[in-house]
């Protein structure tokens, strides 16, 4: 079984912790993004399963064997780097050969093979030249074809679309995501990307400052952050949070405290008392402007409007806060108008004074 | 001012402090006139004169007009009189019957000595020497060169100053090389022939037999110069992607094609490079030799520079030397262009898609 596991896995460099405690687990056929900002520890853990780094601590398991003292060679992975890494002086061909040659296959066997991974990657015209020679595109498919060639353990890719630009993404987004699919393999992908996260994953791993911080479907990981970090992180334009207090909890309603004005949402917290502090996170597009004010919504004046072709971002001035609120472009308002806002109760995200998710149900 | 005068006589042979076209013309017509008119030392002085005037016109009329040539003007000055004008007054002395300690005039021997020195046995016999020379000092400067990079390639304590002490010999001067190895040779006390009398009981005399005397050579000029491929090959070496060895490891390429395919394409063109300069180099070996054998035992280690000095400051032979030098100049660059030829066919084929 091609799997992949991390069992509380450290990395240290010197003094600085560049990966803390890694719990981790690919099963075979799932794709894992790594994502998280840069600096996170996200490419360390990728080489670790690689074995381009040592683990300091902890067990890396890839097919259900320890492989911490074995060699990247040893190891029967393929991995996909960030800056492609096609030998220079070889044609295109001649790399996607390159990780046969230990398998000393006949040669009909190796053309056999390139011929089919050039094929599905539209690779054919340029099998014979050599990677300064390519687009940018094609030496990103010659280095996804040089690990596809192989049948290996699992796959690992490093930022693969990284260096591309916005429209070829989107187009490999699709194509490595069918690819995967048909494999069934183990796959790890590192990004700082979420979009490619949230389009290539079965799930994320969200990473910051070498912890990694939730694990879970691009669904759950949207719509359940576990803390505020992920809360921040995921989703664009960003979720709003703001600091609030809650002031009474009553048989299925919730009063909060919002920048002074108070507000009614029918949703309930058994984990929190009245009077803690909290932090208050809705989501750009879980809220709406309404014509009249209400004990649910809460008042602002309209900063600033960015229109956004389908929809529209309106920045609300509330107290001291910004809120961004995504409506409809039929949607108009003015800038200095005054305007009410509700939202949408199952949406609301409330963090705790540590960060972390309060449930609804305890 | 100069404009003005430009504009009033394009061309012309106006009256001004700053034409040097008058002054060209003055020069041309006093030289020769008081070479003929006035005794020797007059003539000197005249034409002495003469060249200040046209010299100081040049200078005058380019004066913040055209400083860069004027900045140049110096250098190139130099390198004509002390490199370019010797040069060609050999290559005129190899045409003409000519001997540097005798006062008779020279005489015009057409293609003569050429002809002597391509008919000499003993030049035949001393590049037979020089190609054996260069052939076993640059093929172990490029060996020892290389492995000495590959095992600084990597990080190891106390790496910075060994790199410093190998670097050492190629920083050190001729001479200094030349005295240390006649020493490290010397029958008696040197260290050579200790240490192989501490084993054969017998002093042992390197340079005695002429295939001692070339090895000793090599050795010495081998150990001055691997330092210099080294450096050389370990620049070629630092400059490899280390993600490409990455890729390889986890492509899982043996170590033969990981070095043939990754290493090899980034050092060939510093190697060919090193090849050439070592050659070259080689090929014109004079100060060690002179300086450990000076040529001996007999002529078995007498390299065609030694020769060339030989005939030209001991025996005088003037004309003949100057024949042997262009020659061997003339070996000089075709191997040089030989070297540039291949590098452009390589480059060819490597931009060439098939």
């Amino acid at each position: 079984m091609s799997t992949i596991r991390l069992r509380k896995v450290t990395k240290r460099f010197g003094s600085l912790v560049a990966v803390n405690r890694a719990d981790l687990d690919v099963e075979a056929g799932e794709v894992l993004c790594l994502l998280g900002p840069s600096g996170c520890g996200k490419t360390t853990t990728l080489r670790m399963i690689a074995g381009l780094e040592d683990a300091t601590e902890g067990d890396i398991l890839i097919a259900e064997q320890r492989v911490n003292h074995l060699r990247p060679s040893q190891r029967d992975i393929a991995m996909v780097f960030q800056f492609y890494a096609l030998y220079p002086v070889l044609t295109v061909a001649e790399n996607l050969a390159y990780p046969l040659h230990y398998e000393r296959l006949a040669k009909e066997e190796i053309a056999k093979r390139v011929k089919r991974v050039a094929a599905l990657l539209e690779l054919e015209s340029v099998l014979e030249r050599t990677p300064g020679q390519l687009a940018e595109g094609e030496k990103q498919r010659a280095a996804v074809g040089r690990a596809i060639i192989r049948d290996p353990n699992c796959f690992l890719f490093d930022e693969p679309l990284s260096r591309l630009d916005i429209e070829q993404r989107q187009v490999m987004r699709g194509q490595i995501k069918e690819l995967l699919s048909g494999l069934s393999k183990a796959t790890v992908i590192v990004t700082h990307d979420q979009l490619e996260a949230l389009t290539m994953a079965d799930r994320i791993a969200v990473m910051r400052d070498g912890n990694i911080e939730q694990v879970a479907s691009p669904h759950r990981i949207f719509t359940e952050p576990t803390n505020l970090f992920v809360a921040g992180f995921i989703g664009t334009p960003r979720m709003n949070l703001v600091e609030a207090a809650l002031t009474e909890t009553g048989e299925g309603h919730c009063r909060f405290e919002l920048g002074g004005q108070r507000v009614r949402l029918p949703i309930t917290r058994p984990g929190l008392s009245a009077g803690s502090r909290i932090t208050f996170g809705v989501r750009p597009r879980a809220c709406e402007f309404t014509s009249e004010p209400g004990d649910d919504t809460i008042s602002g004046t309209v900063d600033l409007v960015e229109p956004m072709g389908a929809e529209t971002l309106v920045h609300l001035l509330h107290g001291e806060q910004d809120l961004r609120v995504v409506v409809d472009r039929t949607i108009r308002l003015a800038v200095g108008e005054q305007a009410h806002l509700r939202f949408e109760p199952e949406s609301v995200h409330l963090f705790d004074e540590s960060g972390r998710r309060v449930e609804a149900a305890a | 001012m100069a404009t003005q005068a430009q504009a009033a006589a394009p061309g012309g042979l106006k009256q001004h402090f700053s034409n040097w076209r008058l002054a060209l013309v003055i020069a041309i017509v006093a030289i020769p006139g008081s070479v003929f008119l006035f005794p020797l030392e007059t003539a000197f002085w005249v034409s002495f004169g003469a060249v200040i005037l046209v010299t100081a016109t040049v200078v005058t009329r380019a004066w913040g007009r055209r400083p860069g040539p004027l900045l140049v003007a110096p250098a190139l000055a130099t390198l004509l009189v002390m490199n370019i004008f010797p040069l060609l007054w050999s290559l005129g002395l190899s045409f003409f019957h000519f001997r540097a300690n005798r006062l008779s005039p020279p005489r015009f021997a057409g293609l003569n000595y050429f002809e002597k020195v391509i008919s000499d046995p003993n030049v035949w016999d001393r590049l037979q020497t020089t190609a054996i020379v260069v052939v076993l000092t640059v093929g172990i400067q490029l060996i020892v060169g290389f492995l000495l990079a590959l095992m600084f390639e990597r990080e190891f304590p106390g790496r910075r100053i060994l790199l410093m002490l190998v670097l050492t010999p190629m920083m050190l001067s001729f001479v200094a090389v030349g005295a240390f190895f006649r020493y490290y040779y010397e029958p008696t006390f040197g260290l050579l022939s200790q240490a192989v009398r501490l084993v054969t009981g017998e002093p042992y005399i390197l340079l005695a037999s002429p295939e001692g005397a070339i090895a000793g050579i090599v050795f010495a000029d081998a150990w001055m110069w691997s330092p210099f491929v080294m450096l050389l090959v370990l620049a070629g070496l630092v400059s490899v992607p280390k993600y490409l060895y990455e890729a390889a490891e986890i492509d899982r390429a043996s170590w033969w094609r990981r070095f043939r395919t990754i290493t090899l394409p980034y050092i060939r063109g510093l190697l060919l490079l090193a090849l050439l300069f070592r050659t070259i180099e080689a090929f014109k070996l004079f100060d060690v030799v002179f300086l450990i054998t000076e040529g001996g035992p007999g002529t078995s280690t007498e390299t065609i520079a030694v020769y060339l000095y030989r005939v030209s400051f001991q025996y005088f032979k003037t004309a003949e030397s100057s024949a042997l030098a262009y020659i061997l100049i003339f070996i000089v660059i075709v191997l040089t262009n030989l070297y540039l030829y291949f590098v452009q066919q390589r480059e060819k084929e490597e931009e060439a898609p098939a």
